[in-house]
């Protein structure tokens, strides 16, 4: 028996085999616990702010938004230690191995920012830790992989299937039931069997609360709309959960990729349906019979072709809305930022930024404030963004020559 | 007395183990599969458990995952599985045959539909590879309308509430892991121990079949000496298709001889 609820809605559940449930119970119980110490919130608040930087600034896009009615502020994850929301809950995590006397770490990762944060907390806290990373997102995200390997992290190669984060997954859930009884498997997104959705919320809900109070203090009333990007969501329900019972619209923003009608996109909330697959019942890409399908978004870590399953519920129950960006306008809008306020945000966050803008290009005249949470920062990806910008440039280039 | 009954009970009065054998239908192909299938029953194949391909199946290690891997590329449809399916059933009419599968692929049949497509092939039982006991009720209960025993597992660490558990929902057999972590043949299997057998009887009066690493006839031997009813055999003989994937007769003889070696060995 479950403590704690482990669906939301329909959603959610323990969908795993028989030999990982004593591992799961015993998660549950342990966070229970130390939601309940004290001494657990006071470190782990410490670690936050003094080692990770907490609380991150809420920035006002002056040069963004010139000439129009609508505010856009960006909640700033990027300026975390470690460059993104990540390290937030595997600090949190990292400190339940502890009490739970497990020493090892698995972890899995897609664009390397999961794997970065657990290497770090790893190391901060003296885990031993593997992470599992797609050969493909190796390849397209190796500044992370050195990261990763300097601070001491050993990275799997996973060539299975699709040789992405959807593969890094499943091998990860693979090791720990073998492994489970002295390492953790820290889940780097808010989705995977219970308890993982509802703690990976729980240690990412500060980044609701901060925006709260800074927009507060800044706007005098809460946004219109908040705003972020969705590959498993936990960035999106950090930033959502404490606005869940206020007049604010949640918008989540998936991964269009080509656009949402090829076949190339990470859209499973608007174009996936109910399934169950890594641990939940969830909404999934997958195709007629069932088999689940390989996802794609140029940013690694929304190539997931599924989603938390609160997401799920609250896309059920209609108290979020889910729409999605595509790669060319989420490139769009990284190059705006970078030109017009001098951040490079990660290109999962521009996802959630290309669709901020849409809805200030659409509304110029409209009073709005919409808070953009700005989930990471795009050191990692100004690779991927030279290699598009290249190709757009000898396009033009052959167009050219050919007029 | 349905059709797992029967073949304990016949076992058991020739004192002989169970040797049940895993193969994922349409590995390599429809066509090929058939035949191993065929060349299992007839070389002592006491029941069979047959994997309905997933694409991430992950309660499985890479020997069977590339099995799965290998027949959804041959993009056959759950109607062509359980077509197959009636056929072997209507040629073995006493054979217990049981399905592993991985939920998403009930879920995405209609878990009502998918069960009395079970009923309609005549079929004995189901395993949901991830599926606990935890969360099995509405696949349970759908079951049980459509008498398909449901196949739980039995963890090498189980404790006592577990195990009370399972003795309320079990049926046809339990399949006992030898050790925790997925499918696949290690260098490394141990014999449960007997206490822990006795201790799970204490609870059951189901036969309990060891699975998870069986890949030789003294594992065989050791597992019946004690006090299971018998074994599960998957991943050695997926190995076999795999080695002679292009070498059809080969495969299909090395697999005979395989299944007889290891059925003799059931014969204490």
């Amino acid at each position: 028996m479950t403590l704690l609820n482990p669906y939301f809605g329909e959603f959610g559940g323990m969908y795993v085999p028989q030999i990982l449930m004593p591992a799961l119970f015993e998660l549950e119980k342990n966070f229970i616990a130390a939601q309940k110490d004290p001494n657990f919130k006071k470190q782990f608040d410490n670690l936050l702010k003094n080692y990770a930087g907490r609380p991150t600034p809420l920035t006002f896009c002056s040069n963004l938004t010139r000439g129009t009615k609508t505010r856009i502020y960006l909640k700033r994850e990027d300026l975390l230690h470690g460059g993104a929301h990540k390290t937030n809950q595997v600090l949190g995590q990292a400190m339940l191995a502890i009490r739970m006397k497990k020493r090892e770490i698995i972890a899995e990762t897609g664009a390397g920012q999961h794997g970065v944060a657990a290497a770090i907390a790893c190391a901060l806290l003296n885990l031993k830790c593997r992470i599992y990373m797609g050969i493909k997102d190796i390849k397209r995200q190796n500044a992370n992989v050195f990261r990763m390997k300097l601070m001491g992290a050993e990275v799997i190669s996973v060539k299975n299937g699709s040789g992405t984060l959807k593969d890094a997954c499943n091998e990860a859930l693979r090791d720990w039931s073998s492994s489970y009884k002295t390492s953790h498997y820290m889940i780097g997104t808010a989705a995977g069997p219970h308890p993982y959705p509802t703690i990976v919320r729980e240690f990412q809900k500060m980044i609701g609360i901060e925006a709260k109070k800074q927009i507060l203090e800044q706007e005098k009333r809460l946004p219109d709309a908040i705003i972020a990007c969705i590959g498993g969501g936990s960035n999106a329900i950090g930033i959502f959960s404490d606005f869940i019972h206020d007049k604010v619209n949640l918008i989540g923003v998936e991964p269009g990729g080509y656009g949402i009608h090829t076949e190339k996109h990470g859209a499973p909330l608007t174009q996936g349906r109910t399934g169950i697959y890594f641990g939940m019942k969830s909404h999934l890409m997958q195709n007629k019979e069932g088999q689940i399908q390989e996802s794609w978004s140029i940013s690694a870590g929304l190539d997931f072709p599924s989603v938390g399953p609160e997401h799920a519920w609250l896309n059920d129950i209609h108290r979020a809305q889910y729409v999605s960006i595509t790669d060319t306008e989420a490139i769009n809008a990284f190059q705006i930022l970078c030109k017009k306020e001098g951040i490079i945000p990660a290109l999962e966050s521009s996802h959630a930024l290309a669709y901020a803008l849409k809805l200030m290009n659409m509304y110029p005249t409209k009073k709005q404030t919409l808070i953009v949470n700005l989930s990471g920062r795009g050191d990692k990806d100004i690779s991927i963004i030279n290699d598009v910008l290249k190709k757009k440039e000898k396009d033009y280039e052959s167009i050219s020559r050919n007029i | 007395m349905n059709r797992y009954q029967e073949i304990f009970k016949r076992l058991s009065l020739l004192k002989e183990g169970c040797f049940i054998p895993f193969v994922v239908l349409g590995d390599p192909s429809l066509k090929i599969s058939i035949k191993i299938i065929e060349a299992l029953i007839q070389n002592g194949a006491d029941a069979l458990e047959v994997g309905i391909p997933f694409s991430d199946p992950l309660a499985d290690g890479p020997i069977i995952q590339k099995a799965n891997l290998r027949a959804l590329s041959q993009k056959n449809t759950f109607l062509d599985y359980f077509q197959i399916l009636e056929k072997i059933r209507k040629k073995y009419k006493r054979l217990p045959i049981g399905l592993l599968i991985y939920a998403n692929l009930i879920y995405n049949q209609g878990i009502d539909n998918f069960y009395l497509q079970c009923f309609n092939s005549g079929l004995d039982s189901v395993l949901i590879a991830d599926v606990p006991i935890e969360e099995s009720k509405v696949f349970y209960k759908t079951a049980n309308k459509y008498k398909i025993n449901s196949i739980f597992i039995c963890p090498p660490d189980a404790d006592d509430d577990f195990l009370n558990k399972i003795s309320l929902y079990a049926q046809g057999f339990i399949y006992v892991l030898s050790r925790s972590g997925v499918t696949g043949i290690k260098n490394k299997t141990l014999s449960l121990p007997k206490k822990f057998i006795k201790k799970i009887k204490k609870y059951n009066s189901l036969p309990l079949l060891q699975g998870f690493g069986i890949s030789s006839s003294k594992q065989v031997k050791q597992a019946i000496l004690s006090g299971l009813s018998g074994v599960i055999c998957g991943s050695a003989i997926i190995n076999i298709i795999e080695k002679y994937l292009h070498e059809e007769e080969k495969m299909i003889e090395k697999i005979k001889e395989f299944t007889s070696a290891l059925k003799l060995s059931t014969k204490l």
